[in-house]
């Protein structure tokens, strides 16, 4: 099995973001980047399912310019066998992520796909299941435990209020939820070892694909705030005000 | 405009967020159908027709609908979505699970969490975990969008039905997937995501054993009960009570943060709370920026205390 994972670069999710004084998006000089918290997990599920000996290889991809390398080593510093750059300076949005998912997975012979569930910056939650739907496979969004059979893979999915598993064939795509596993720290001689590991860069205009943005950024905005924090002296006083003034008790 | 609404149900009650995505619905026109996959799911149709300013139920009944999965209903709605102007349905793992796949079907952008619509065209939606709002505008003629509950008020429902019903006979099996099982939390306590109070837990709690004090507090408010990533790392508190930028985003009328300190990635998970009650021994804790109500103490002493004085109030 031949596993594909996609890892975005985002601004780390300690960091407190700020937008461009002009309102037209984010400011991203300066402020440290990381993996995309749930690509670190798909990552180290795919590891996991490399190490039970059910896969083969696992590849790593990024789209974005160059500085995405650093992202890419990371992840190979974790264990992942190589990595690939789809390099562009445009704004790739879900749709055409996926549409170059696509390709490469199809130009790879992947059996399973896994992708963080969305990422911290743009929050889409879209990549995943767009990408399911345009190859026709089956998608297990939000998977907190997978477990391989001889023709299949049971995904158990976090769903609102509980959870819900779902039998899906292989080819594959699955998407990590928080509680799918702990990713692992990385070791020095590993982060030696990924330097000699193979990453190659090909140019997102070499699929040919139209991508396009289909949806235009007007401003962003950093939403309103308007909470003064009164400092109540009882307990008495706090339960009074919640049951009268605020009425939420 | 033609506005077609996907209907999240579980064969037996239709769900509450589908009310909040009606009145999305009637600010972008007043051509809404809502389209009805299952299996014998003729009590959603029925409730469904209750839903004012609805022209027709579409129904698709079949075996091969009856959990809705995404790999055969995408193509339904796809099918039936592309002669309409909007696609909707709700920000909720039913919609996120399945309208995306109907827009790569479709070809076109998804606007996500939409929680205000400003033109035809243009609509705000919450980044980086609601810290920062985009306004986005999309070229697509087939708008697909998933609606925060949160963001708009729910429809109220009518005493007769309305609405034409029509079956739609177009049969897609799904060969790619299977349903298994579902378990749902069966828990007395109201979900994370739906509460209208939650009392959420961080480090100060000290331990696992500790953390269970919020149980009693939680059962006398009917809250649910949540946690800061700090106490789920150390163990304190499930993985799945996680409230943040990597949990759950949640919005209550009330938050009772007790011990927590308020790291950036917690409050970008509660902050829209309508009001905030911060309790922490630490005056200058970051948590006490974003509440309505601070009290600074020990939660040790403060907890026995409040479960007293609500319980005056209550009685």
């Amino acid at each position: 099995m031949k596993i594909l994972v996609a890892v975005k670069r985002v601004i780390d999710y300690k960091v407190s973001v700020r937008i461009k004084q002009d309102g037209s998006g984010i400011e991203t000089s300066n402020v440290k980047m990381s993996i995309n918290p749930f690509d670190e997990i798909a990552i180290e599920e795919a590891l996991r399912i490399k190490e039970k000996g059910l896969a083969s290889e696992i590849i790593v991809v990024s789209i974005g310019g160059d500085a995405c390398q650093e992202n890419l080593r990371t992840a190979l510093a974790m264990g992942a066998d190589r990595a690939i750059l789809i390099k562009t300076n445009e704004d790739i949005q879900p749709l055409a992520t996926a549409k170059i998912l696509k390709a490469l997975a199809l130009q790879e012979s992947i059996n399973l796909v896994i992708l963080g569930k969305q990422a911290i910056d743009t929050d889409d939650n879209q990549v995943g299941q767009m990408l399911a739907g345009l190859l026709d496979w089956p998608q297990g969004t939000f998977a907190s435990k997978l477990e391989f059979h001889d023709n299949g893979v049971t995904v158990t999915r976090e769903i609102d209020g509980g959870l819900e598993s779902l039998f899906l064939t292989l080819p594959a795509v699955v998407t990590t939820d928080l509680r799918l596993n702990e990713p692992r720290y990385i070791s020095l001689p590993n982060i030696v070892q990924a330097k000699r590991k193979s990453l190659d860069v090909i140019l997102a205009e070499s699929f040919n694909l139209d991508l396009a943005p289909h949806l235009k950024i007007i401003n962003v905005a950093i939403p309103e705030k308007h909470r003064q924090c009164i400092r109540v002296e009882t307990i008495a006083d706090l339960v009074r005000r919640l049951k009268h003034e605020d009425r939420v008790i | 405009m033609k506005i077609l609404l996907i209907a999240e149900h579980d064969n037996q009650i239709l769900k509450v967020a589908n009310y909040h995505c009606l009145t999305a619905a009637k600010e972008l026109g007043n051509e809404i159908d809502i389209l009805v996959m299952g299996e014998k799911c003729q009590k959603i149709v029925e409730q469904a027709s209750l839903a004012p300013g609805v022209q027709r139920i579409l129904v698709a009944d079949h075996p091969q609908y009856t959990h809705q999965l995404a790999e055969n209903c995408a193509k339904l709605i796809a099918e039936v979505g592309k002669s309409y102007d909007y696609v909707l349905s709700n920000a909720t793992t039913f919609g996120k699970n399945l309208l995306p796949r109907v827009a790569a079907l479709l070809d076109v952008a998804m606007v996500s969490d939409v929680m205000k619509i400003v033109a035809s065209d243009t609509f705000v939606r919450p980044i980086y975990a609601g810290n920062v709002l985009a306004t986005v505008q999309s070229s697509d003629k087939i708008k697909i969008m998933t609606i925060r509950s949160t963001a708009f008020a729910a429809t109220p429902i009518d005493q007769k039905p309305m609405a034409t019903i029509e079956n739609i006979n177009i049969l897609i099996p799904n060969e790619l997937s299977k349903f298994e099982n579902q378990s749902l939390t069966q828990s007395t306590r109201p979900e994370l995501t739906a509460a209208h109070i939650i009392v959420a837990g961080g480090r100060g709690l000290k331990s696992a054993e500790n953390f269970k004090l919020l149980e009693a507090l939680a059962d006398q408010l009917g809250a649910a009960i949540g946690a800061s990533r700090a106490a789920v790392d150390a163990g304190f508190a499930p993985n799945d009570y996680q409230v943040g930028q990597t949990g759950k985003v949640v919005a209550p009328d009330l938050y009772i943060a007790i011990g927590i300190s308020g790291a950036i990635q917690h409050l970008a998970g509660m902050k829209d709370s309508k009001v905030i009650v911060a309790i922490n021994k630490d005056p200058d804790a970051p948590i006490f920026q974003v509440a309505n109500y601070g009290l600074v103490g020990d939660l040790f002493d403060i907890l026995p205390q409040l479960r007293l004085e609500l319980d005056k109030v209550s009685s």
